[in-house]
């Protein structure tokens, strides 16, 4: 690839794959269709064919069995990079992910360390059947031992999955699957990339703070250049890690503001949105002129696609607790 | 919908049951229960170019007999309440030692929490299985100082961790390199009621699938807490290795030299590179599944008093007694190694340091948190916010 080239997110991720594993032979990548198909979203698309069928592992369709030899893998100095194919298809791994991933470390006192990355696919809107679309991210951002980022577009996705693989923790690492094939950027591959573990401000504004990730960072950029039209300044912070959470430019934004939407995907009963607008209300209390507001999925599976764009958060129901805070 | 088992074929307790309590004609065995020493047409104790046979025997002897002493003092310390449970081995010495005797020094060790015997094969000093239990730590030993994981909990979780590590040794080249100080393989230890759990089946399918260097070792101890076998499986364990498409085995898991030699056997196909094998050590859990636990509610007396009969280390004292291999030196100075580590458990486990409250931050990730550090400043204050009040 050129030093300077307009990608998708799935190009950005496999370019990052493609040098992190260049950089690091000890780095492996594991799961279900991930070798001569590329997997379901090419996203190691090339990868099998050029570093070989041991470097590139496609996996028996059994998910507790590629995070259960991950562990084995990283006991030997390995670095897996396991592909789980769609989000709702983890929960065979949980165990492994919770009980061991999350644990060993902690449990070996530091004598072993669990450099996995976990790659999910994950949010919704793609038409797809059951257990495609979901959004478990605070599930593992409970979890104590794992870190968890989502990325938000191309850039941040080369950027992103090389810095979680150089991670010597385990990185649950999230993928706004509609974004895959979707929008463009500018690639500058030899840019220093922000620290994994951090916010960022995305758009700036002074009336509101909206806070998203992953797919929704897209809706809420939409949302606040929708809400200039009607003259309300809107600062967007793209919060990229979950666990742990960068409160401080968020913090920041709130003190300037006075007035915060969280938005998501998943579920809104203890969502991350839950603990962002806990954590702003302890630091930001008096600076806050409404009670933050969250905007994401409802409390209910996740439904047929026929209906997931009623369901799914968007710009109108992002503007709409816009409005409701504004006019506290 | 009350169905008897007979319902669905032989009646298993045939199979499986006291009457069958010797393990069926598959077994394999080399000493029997009286300590006789027999033939077996495919397997055979070899104890190796230029080592005594004699010495070999009376080293296992001697592993048992403090493996078992290990079991007895922390029962003990258990019910003295310096412990908070124990998970005992009593009976399963042969299957632990003479497997764990097998192993060349660059294998790797997947244990549960009752693979006491094959830490101490491991050297892994007694002491440290004891934090565990005590509930001052969750693992005191380094797993790379002899190649021994830390115990799992979670039942058959650790046969995955054990296939993936072997995978590795793959990556590392040293497998089927035909140099036998060189050539690694894993031994994934799990029990009848794990038999049960996907992960080890799926451990079975990656196993096989990549053709992994893994001996899986299950202790087929009869008792999955008070679960019989016929609850876990309706065919001897061994056989089910042949629907993953590797050999399985059932060997006495009450003789030690069948254990040594079978597991010896199995490794050296792991070795080679030419992929796993099951090895169903057919023994019996003497104890309760854990100082917790109470087998009058579930099993027999009747059993336990036969498998007695099939001590495992009764018959190796029969042996080498008959056959002039020990004198009572022997014994004399077993029983004092005995005392010593006795000893050295009791003193050491009351010695055993507190963790510092504080610490429970320092090792849930490598590069710690800025939200761990604040919580862990914050638990600090507040804790020397007493201390400054005068202490509580």
């Amino acid at each position: 690839m050129a030093p300077s080239s307009r990608i998708t997110l799935a190009k950005g991720l496999n370019a990052g794959l493609r040098a992190a594993m260049e950089k690091d032979p000890k780095v492996v990548i594991m799961g279900e269709d991930v070798g001569k198909l590329g997997g379901v979203f090419r996203i190691t698309d090339g990868l099998q064919k050029d570093f070989g069928e041991d470097r590139v592992i496609d996996s028996p369709l059994a998910e507790s069995g590629i995070l259960g030899t991950a562990v084995g893998l990283a006991m030997r100095g390995y670095r897996p990079v396991c592909e789980i194919q769609f989000d709702g298809f983890v929960y065979p791994a949980y165990d492994q992910i919770v009980s061991q991933v999350a644990k060993i470390h902690f449990r070996s006192q530091g004598k072993i360390k669990m450099p996995i990355v976990i790659r999910i696919p994950f949010g919704g809107g793609i038409g797809a059947v059951e257990h495609h679309s979901e959004s478990p991210e605070a599930q593992f951002a409970h979890t104590p031992g794992l870190k968890v980022v989502a990325c938000s577009n191309p850039v941040d996705g080369y950027h992103m999955i090389q810095q979680a693989i150089a991670c010597d923790d385990p990185v649950v690492f999230l993928e706004p699957k509609r974004q895959y094939h979707a929008d463009k950027a500018e690639l500058d591959e030899s840019a220093t990339p922000e620290p994994l573990f951090t916010s960022r401000v995305v758009r700036e504004g002074s009336d509101l703070t909206l806070l998203a990730y992953g797919p929704m960072v897209k809706t809420a950029l939409a949302s606040a250049e929708a809400a200039a039209g009607e003259g309300k300044s809107i600062e967007v912070i793209d919060l990229r890690t979950l666990s742990p959470l960068d409160m401080e430019p968020v913090l920041a934004s709130v003190r300037k503001t006075g007035r915060a939407v969280v938005t998501h995907e998943a579920h809104v009963n203890l969502g991350m949105g839950s603990e962002v607008a806990a954590r702003i209300t302890e630091e930001c209390f008096y600076h806050l002129e409404a009670p933050v507001l969250r905007v994401g999925g409802f409390d209910t599976p996740y439904p047929p696609s026929r209906i997931e764009e009623e369901w799914l958060p968007d710009l109108d129901r992002v503007l709409d607790a816009v409005d409701r805070s504004l006019a506290y | 919908m009350n169905k008897s088992m007979s319902d669905f074929g032989p009646d298993l307790g045939e199979v499986f049951g006291p009457s069958h309590a010797d393990g069926g004609p598959e077994l394999v065995q080399l000493l029997t229960p009286e300590g006789e020493r027999i033939e077996h047409p495919e397997f055979s104790f070899d104890a190796g170019e230029g080592v005594d046979e004699g010495e070999l025997i009376r080293g296992f002897y001697r592993d048992m007999v403090l493996t078992r002493r290990i079991d007895t003092e922390a029962t003990a310390l258990q019910r003295h309440g310096e412990l908070g449970i124990w998970a005992q081995l009593l009976g399963q010495e042969a299957a632990q030692i003479g497997s764990g005797r097998a192993l060349a020094k660059q294998d790797f060790v997947f244990p549960t929490y009752r693979e006491h015997g094959v830490a101490y094969c491991r050297d892994i000093d007694p002491l440290r299985l004891l934090g565990l239990f005590r509930g001052v730590d969750q693992g005191g030993w380094d797993p790379n100082d002899g190649n021994f994981g830390l115990y799992t909990i979670v039942i058959g979780a650790q046969t995955l961790h054990a296939v993936g590590y072997a995978m590795g040794m793959q990556r590392d080249g040293i497998v089927g390199t035909g140099d036998p100080d060189r050539d690694g393989a894993v031994v994934a230890y799990f029990g009848d009621g794990a038999s049960s759990q996907g992960d080890v089946n799926e451990a079975f399918i990656f196993a096989a699938s990549y053709n992994a260097p893994v001996v899986f070792f299950c202790q087929n101890n009869q008792w999955a807490i008070s679960e019989p076998i016929e609850r876990q499986s309706r065919i001897p364990l061994y056989q089910r290795a042949l629907g993953f498409g590797f050999p399985g085995v059932r060997v006495d898991g009450n003789d030690v030299l069948a254990c040594y030699a079978v597991t010896q056997a199995a490794l050296k196909r792991a070795h080679e590179g030419s992929g796993p094998t099951l090895v169903e050590a057919y023994t019996y859990r003497m104890g309760a599944h854990t100082t917790t636990d109470d087998p009058t509610r579930y099993r027999l007396s009747s059993d336990v008093e036969h498998w007695k009969l099939k001590d495992p280390i009764a018959r190796v004292k029969v042996y080498l007694t008959r056959n002039g291999l020990v004198d009572q030196d022997f014994f004399d100075s077993l029983d004092d190694e005995a005392e010593k580590l006795g000893e050295h458990l009791r003193e050491g486990c009351k010695a055993l340091p507190e963790p510092n409250p504080l610490s429970v931050f320092d090792n849930v990730y490598v590069e710690q948190t800025p939200e761990l550090a604040a919580q862990k400043a914050g638990f600090q204050a507040y804790l020397e916010s007493f201390e400054m009040a005068g202490g509580h």
